[in-house]
């Protein structure tokens, strides 16, 4: 069935047009327009110079909002009957046809029970450069904005507590973003941070008390940074081994030895994931 | 008075009780309960990756995953999303929508047989579990003669329906409907008096509305405390404005009006049913699929669409770049998610023991709260 055909088929050289026409086939609204539109009207009224742009498909409403304001224009939606945030979540941008600017994109979807309609709000944002977190308007928002940080590395400054809640303690990357291989990356857990250094993991069946049960992977991730310099191995890259430091000194080289195949395995891996 | 003798104890993630591998991390002093810390990520299978890597009609089996006891309103929400998004929501034959409603309520119906078999073991009442499993057990024979699967149903299709329903189908659906009311009333003979049931029910895990809203709290446990909300009925989708249902609210915000206001939805849904038969068999039989390109490519944007799944608002967020056959990024807002988060608050100052029924209460499957 040609429904099945795999995703990977490189897509046609034109864009093509659905078969069926969107119904709502927007007749592009203008920023302004959507302004003044009935659902948004009493917030942007108070907060109107935070939007920076405005959408409408299917009719639903995207504001794009300043980040720096996205707690007072919550605020000032909250007020406005939007008392129920349903979904907080992100988008990573970085392989979206065409785009340029800011990576990343958190996306607030609002409902309100008087007006039975929701609004979306997105704003933008990069790499280390945190969101201000809503958990203050919303109580519902603190594991959106957790899982959002788990899953694409968006930080949020001045929630309670931004810590990991799907991926474990230890993770080293961020598993919906678009570089992150779909095969996954070992990087092992981090169960004894002072055995195990981050990145690194417990092999198969040991018992997690030896050096020689570390999986150790002395490559520089290409995508999560470098090799963090830990108790074990101290940081070295590749086939050369640095002296061991403190735990079992003796088991150091023959590890060393088998980083090389890992890395290459590893170039392999992100060929293959798209 | 006492000393306090703080303790921390981990609760789950392999306890019997935690509907599968929840942990909370308790901090207690004797049986009550100081601070409750839910841990979650047990079952994180990478779904909202894997969307982003299939083709459109290749991650509607994937959702079955994710609340693998209500696989068919998930289905639904997965598919009424990528339609919205290509716009042909209004071509949807009126038999496939018919169909749609009819798997759903059935759905529904067998979810919460079976969130009242657990919640009811849960608190130590044995007998509802063998009365609940009779019946659900015919729900899922139904599920097997429509599609062949019983629990990850894979049954329905982007523009419709895989497969046309038989007559002799349509007769066992009757057959049950006629007989589930007087099932129901068994149950409620079993627990709504039940002096042991109220006791370790009534007054545990009050949600006030606002605070209800608050944390973002969808389906029966929100109806439980007051809120008239169901969006079959707030923004109805399917065929759903032509067919009478009520929708129960409890007035106290306890673990029994959650109770209640379920045993209500199951009769509610039973309704809904009886309703249906005779309208599906007005349709044309084989008209159960929309005339929609065989490549499903959506047009660029984003989308964000709902229905009511047993356990609350499941919602999907589609971002399309108009030129794959894949969702750029597909966000699930997944009810027990969100519903879970209430728990430290709810259980706070509470024993042990009520802590198992306000996981119960919740209803919440694990799948899906780590997708």
């Amino acid at each position: 069935m040609s429904e099945l055909t795999p995703p990977s088929s490189p897509p046609p050289a034109t864009p093509p047009v659905p078969a069926v026409p969107p119904a709502a086939a927007p007749p592009a609204r203008s920023v302004d327009d959507i302004k003044r539109d009935p659902l948004v009207a009493g917030a942007v009224s108070r907060i109107g110079d935070a939007v920076l742009d405005a959408k409408d498909f299917v009719h639903e409403l995207t504001l794009f909002i300043d980040r720096d304001r996205i707690v007072d224009v919550c605020w000032a939606f909250k007020d406005d009957g939007y008392v129920y945030l349903v979904d907080l979540c992100g988008v990573d941008y970085s392989k979206f046809p065409g785009h340029t600017g800011a990576r990343f994109s958190v996306v607030y979807t609002l409902y309100s029970f008087q007006k039975n309609a929701r609004v979306r709000l997105r704003v933008w944002t990069n790499d280390k450069e945190p969101v201000p977190s809503v958990t203050s308007v919303w109580k519902t928002a603190n594991w959106h904005e957790r899982e959002t940080f788990d899953m694409l590395g968006i930080e949020f400054s001045g929630h309670p507590n931004l810590e990991r809640i799907l991926m474990w303690e230890g993770f080293n990357g961020f598993p919906l973003r678009k570089d992150f291989p779909i095969r996954g990356i070992d990087t092992g857990a981090r169960i004894y941070p002072e055995v195990f250094p981050e990145g690194g993991g417990p092999k198969p069946g040991s018992t997690g008390k030896d050096a020689k049960d570390v999986n150790l992977y002395k490559g520089e991730w290409k995508r999560y940074g470098a090799w963090p310099a830990a108790q074990i191995g101290g940081g070295g890259n590749g086939a050369k081994a640095a002296p061991a430091k403190a735990a079992a000194p003796a088991a150091k080289p023959a590890v060393a030895a088998a980083a090389p195949a890992a890395v290459v395995e590893e170039a392999g891996d992100d060929e293959e994931a798209n | 008075m006492f000393d306090v003798h703080e303790m921390e104890v981990n609760f789950g993630p392999q306890h019997p009780s935690t509907h599968g591998v929840l942990r909370v991390l308790l901090k207690i002093d004797g049986e009550r309960i100081l601070e409750a810390k839910p841990i979650i990520g047990y079952l994180h299978r990478g779904t909202e990756k894997l969307f982003e890597h299939m083709a459109y009609p290749q991650c509607i089996p994937h959702t079955d995953r994710m609340d693998y006891v209500a696989a068919a309103t998930n289905n639904l929400g997965f598919v009424e999303t990528v339609e919205k998004l290509m716009g042909v929501t209004p071509n949807i034959p009126r038999r496939a929508q018919l169909m749609r409603v009819m798997l759903s309520e059935l759905q529904r119906i067998s979810s919460h047989l079976l969130w009242l078999a657990t919640h009811a073991i849960d608190i130590g009442a044995m007998t509802p579990f063998f009365y609940t499993f009779r019946e659900r057990e015919q729900i899922l024979d139904l599920f097997e003669d429509y599609c062949g699967a019983r629990l990850t149903l894979n049954c329905m299709r982007i523009g419709g329906m895989p497969d046309d329903i038989t007559p002799n189908w349509l007769d066992d659906v009757e057959a049950f409907v006629d007989k589930f009311d007087a099932a129901v009333d068994e149950y409620e003979s079993l627990l709504t008096t039940n002096r042991i049931w109220k006791r370790r029910t009534v007054g545990i895990g009050v949600l006030s509305p606002e605070e209800a809203i608050e944390w973002g709290i969808t389906g029966p446990p929100l109806r439980g405390s007051g809120v008239e909300w169901d969006l079959r009925r707030a923004q109805p989708y399917e065929c759903y404005t032509e067919l009478e249902f009520e929708v129960p609210v409890g007035i106290n915000g306890d673990t029994y009006d959650r109770y209640l206001v379920r045993m209500v939805e199951m009769r509610q849904s039973n309704r809904i049913l009886k309703q249906c038969i005779p309208l599906i068999k007005q349709t044309p039989a084989g008209d159960i699929k929309a005339k929609i390109s065989k490549v499903i490519r959506p047009p660029e944007g984003e989308v964000y669409h709902s229905i009511e799944s047993p356990k609350g608002e499941i919602g999907y967020y589609i971002v399309a770049d108009g030129k794959t056959q894949n969702a750029y990024r597909c966000h699930v807002r997944p009810p027990s998610f969100v519903n879970l988060q209430a728990l430290p608050a709810m259980a706070k100052g509470h024993l042990i023991s009520d802590l198992v029924a306000l996981i119960g209460t919740i209803d919440i499957v694990l799948g899906e709260v780590d997708r």
